[in-house]
């Protein structure tokens, strides 16, 4: 399993993709490969993917601590615990100073899991974004 | 100290910049090394506990035939001094005496043994649960360092293309628009459908004589004739 194969599935996939969805991926060169997938359509929230010795990771970035209302803040985190586990196939995270959404797949997951995981998470990040909006500047 | 904490730590101190590694990779190799080392301790161990077994089973087996061979004695012994021959009889209970002490020994053997592989059993699944431990905190560090490398990648991406990713309310508000867009032109295409087929009928229904139709000069004077008569 690698970006390049997940690249070429989903874009070979064209019209045919089994989620509805049209896919656009290139990979993006740095110490780690990273694949950026944008739906088409939803180009402004891409999905970045990078397959590390044990998983693949699917990650779309949300927002940045600095969009984050500081009085809203706790009350923020607070809706993140809990809608953690009712968010299918995705958890919140933070990397740096930005708020994620991410799932996490087996190696050995198939390319329609791949797939059904991308676009789920790409529906999570504009409901959960539409859900919290009230929080950020 | 625990693999996350060192790992918040790391985050904390600043180890998050673009480039700086959460654990250098000299430790990540020396950390390497000791799974190693904990798999060949573990391959050892399985290799003298089966050792072990093997000679607890052996132990076992000739405790059962010492057994066998003392009840075996006892007969002949209790059958001599039936006939009266009491020297034969002395005879085989030295005999006795002696296999009883081998037997005395063997069952020590076979005991320690049992404690032997029962130390090994648990030494074998400690080394287990270590090593699995191990090789759950490298992952940890493997995925962070990986997760940093990917973000340093992607930030390096979008500042050399000049773009940068939109704010989420901005992203939100312009996929919305997009998909308003999207679903308006199916609606205009969808009503201009409809008026389309509603016209077309309209036209086979007149072409047929039926419903509403249209009036002609004639029927005007003819209406007019009727009026006057």
């Amino acid at each position: 399993m690698n970006i390049h194969a997940i690249a070429n599935h989903l874009n070979g996939l064209g019209d045919n993709s089994q989620t509805g969805f049209r896919f656009d991926c290139y990979p993006i060169e740095g110490d780690v490969e990273v694949l950026q997938v944008n739906i088409v359509g939803r180009e402004e929230i891409p999905i970045f993917v990078s397959v590390t010795d044990n998983q693949v990771l699917c990650i779309s970035y949300l927002w940045g601590e600095d969009e984050v209302k500081p009085e809203t803040r706790a009350e923020m985190f607070e809706t993140m615990l809990e809608l953690n586990i009712p968010m299918p196939l995705s958890a919140f995270a933070k990397i740096d100073d930005k708020y994620v959404v991410y799932g996490a797949l087996s190696l050995k997951s198939s390319m329609a899991e791949i797939e059904q995981e991308l676009s789920v998470l790409s529906d999570n990040c504009l409901e959960v974004i539409a859900e919290m909006v009230d929080y950020l500047n | 100290m625990g693999i996350l904490n060192k790992i918040l730590t790391a985050f904390r101190g600043g180890a998050n910049e673009v480039g700086q590694s959460i654990v250098d990779a000299n430790s990540t190799r020396i950390f390497e090394q000791e799974i190693r080392d904990a798999e060949k301790h573990l391959t050892k161990a399985k290799r003298d506990l089966t050792d072990v077994m093997a000679k607890e089973m052996a132990a076992a087996r000739e405790v059962d035939r010492l057994k066998r061979t003392i009840s075996e004695h006892e007969g002949y012994a209790s059958q001599a001094l039936d006939k009266g021959n009491e020297a034969l009889a002395l005879e085989v209970a030295e005999k006795i005496a002696q296999l009883e002490l081998e037997l005395s020994e063997q069952h020590s053997a076979n005991e320690s043994f049992s404690a032997n592989a029962a130390k090994l059993k648990e030494l074998v699944k400690k080394t287990e649960r270590q090593l699995a431990d191990y090789q759950r905190q490298l992952s940890m560090v493997k995925t962070t360092e990986s997760v940093q490398k990917a973000t340093a990648s992607i930030t390096d991406s979008f500042a050399s293309s000049n773009s940068k990713l939109l704010n989420a309310k901005e992203s939100l508000e312009r996929i919305k628009a997009r998909q308003q867009q999207f679903d308006d032109r199916m609606k205009a295409a969808e009503t201009l459908e409809n008026e389309n087929s509603d016209k077309s009928l309209a036209a086979k229904l007149a072409e047929a004589g039926i419903g509403e139709q249209k009036s002609d000069a004639n029927a005007v004077l003819e209406r007019l004739k009727a009026r006057k008569g």
